[in-house]
């Protein structure tokens, strides 16, 4: 059974695109089948992340008004077969993301992935609630700052009360917190929140921790998703938290600071 | 048993001033309202407020009215602050009388056309306080949750930017980290109890402190707030 994961936040510029792209690229190295759409319609980036921007024809919207066919506008990723891009419009506005349409594609996507990976906007407007409304789980992407953490708690807020699950009095939405750009030596000296002081004004399940890693921006850079660069704290952050998603148990690593070994103090940070 | 014969209960009824029945705008005005959402008022029983009204001292006059609410599908079932001549022609179409009340249309109650108002008397009111609203789930910022005419429990942590707002006492059993007013309808009696005061408002019956007037020593313990001589007060349990 197709499953539908949103990652959103309420807060623009937490990385639910990095994120989005890391979970689509972890789950199909896992093997699953797995589509990633952008509804950020009108500032689209999902495709730079991916790195297939240069091949995108026809988009999300396209398909929504029946202007081209599914098979025409999904992208194949050239370094994963399980994994395909389904890049939206970037001359339109959210406006153009039609309950019905959203939810025939949805449906025929279901047919033929396992995973389908809804890449939110920001905010709590209509582009937003209808990258959710459809969800079977979802992604709560969150910094450890204050004003993420309270916009994280109005979107689990709107997934409790106006997703397709709630209002069909359906098991609630499985909502998942991923806390990412964590910074352990900025805890430590109190300027970020900690993991404890997040989990304790969302209360809902960890999903996992996200290094603030020098990483992630040349992975979005040269349009590779973080997941595939094992090499990263935050690639390796992302595979475990995606091994969760698919209910395995995995020990939370990078949450304490990383002692400096003798030669890192000499040639400086790696 | 005897005592089941007669029972209290409490019903939201809608007022309307009977001056206004003749007014050919507010019949108008009524058939757009009702048709926004005709199953609500589909059958809704209607209080005809006679309060400065000449005539109604016919039983004809009577039934005309509730022939024009009819039409809007309302149905007429009494009248309240009327004068003797009118409570007999009243009571000679089929209508009950209600005792009088201060109700005063507010302005908000004028823009809606029809005030739900609690058209009972004083006495029944308490003894049929509907049930405590009772919330298992956190309640998440953005979310305002009101227990009209009771109490309000939570079980769960109230975030920042939530609202609960009760006529009643308002328990919170976790943090609470956004806004309650309890006795919002001016029951000064009222109370708040919570097992950690992290709040950025309080109030009972429209008094109110902000976060940074709580006692600070206060913050994070379980406390309970009243209003004593008409200070509102925490109290640590």
């Amino acid at each position: 059974m197709a499953k539908v994961v949103a990652i959103t936040s309420g807060k623009g510029g937490v990385g639910k695109t990095t994120t989005a792209a890391a979970f689509a690229a972890g789950l199909a190295l896992r093997g699953h089948k797995t589509v990633v759409i952008d509804f950020d319609v009108g500032l689209r980036n999902l495709d730079l992340v991916m790195g297939c921007e240069r091949r995108v024809v026809f988009d999300f919207i396209n398909v929504i008004n029946g202007d081209a066919n599914l098979n025409q506008a999904l992208i194949k990723d050239k370094r994963n077969d399980n994994l395909y891009i389904f890049p939206t419009s970037q001359t339109r506005d959210k406006d153009a993301l039609k309950r019905e349409g959203v939810e025939r594609v949805l449906e025929e996507l279901k047919q033929q992935f396992d995973f389908i990976i809804c890449d939110s906007p920001a905010g709590i407007e209509h582009g937003a609630v209808t990258a959710l409304y459809f969800a079977d789980a979802a992604i709560i992407v969150t910094n450890p700052e204050v004003s993420s953490v309270r916009d994280s708690d109005r979107i689990i807020g709107i997934l409790a009360s106006r997703s397709r699950r709630a209002e069909r009095n359906e098991p609630p939405v499985e909502t998942n917190l991923l806390l990412t750009r964590y910074d352990p030596a900025r805890v430590a000296k109190g300027e970020m929140l900690t993991v404890e002081d997040v989990q304790e004004i969302l209360s809902v399940p960890l999903l996992g921790v996200i290094p603030e890693s020098e990483s992630v921006l040349r992975a979005s850079n040269t349009g590779t998703p973080v997941a595939f660069d094992e090499d990263s704290p935050a690639g390796r952050a992302y595979l475990d938290a995606v091994a969760r998603l698919l209910g395995e148990q995995r020990e939370m690593r990078f949450v304490q600071p990383e002692r400096r070994g003798f030669f890192r103090v000499l040639f400086g940070r790696a | 048993m005897a005592g089941n014969l007669v029972q209290g209960a409490l019903f939201t009824v809608m007022v309307v001033r009977a001056g206004m029945l003749r007014d050919a705008a507010f019949e108008e005005e009524l058939q757009q309202q009702v048709g926004r959402s005709p199953r609500f008022f589909l059958n809704a029983p209607v209080v005809l407020d006679l309060k400065d009204s000449e005539g109604f001292t016919t039983e004809e006059a009577f039934l005309d009215a509730g022939e024009a609410l009819r039409r809007h599908t309302l149905a007429l079932v009494g009248v309240q602050n009327a004068l003797p001549e009118q409570i007999s022609a009243a009571a000679a179409a089929g209508l009950a009388v209600f005792a009088p009340n201060s109700t005063q249309p507010s302005r908000r109650a004028a823009q809606a056309a029809a005030a739900p108002v609690a058209a009972a008397p004083a006495a029944m009111t308490q003894s049929a306080r509907p049930p405590a609203r009772l919330v298992t789930e956190p309640v998440r910022s953005g979310t305002q949750i009101y227990a009209r005419g009771t109490d309000l429990i939570v079980t769960a942590a109230v975030s920042a930017g939530a609202e609960l707002v009760a006529d009643g006492h308002i328990h919170v059993y976790g943090a609470l980290r956004g806004r309650a007013l309890a006795g919002a309808g001016g029951d000064v009696e009222a109370r708040i109890f919570c097992s950690r005061l992290e709040a950025e408002l309080v109030s009972i019956a429209g008094r109110y402190l902000v976060s940074e007037q709580l006692p600070p020593e206060q913050r994070g313990s379980a406390v309970h707030i009243a209003l004593v001589d008409d200070q509102l007060t925490v109290t640590k349990n």
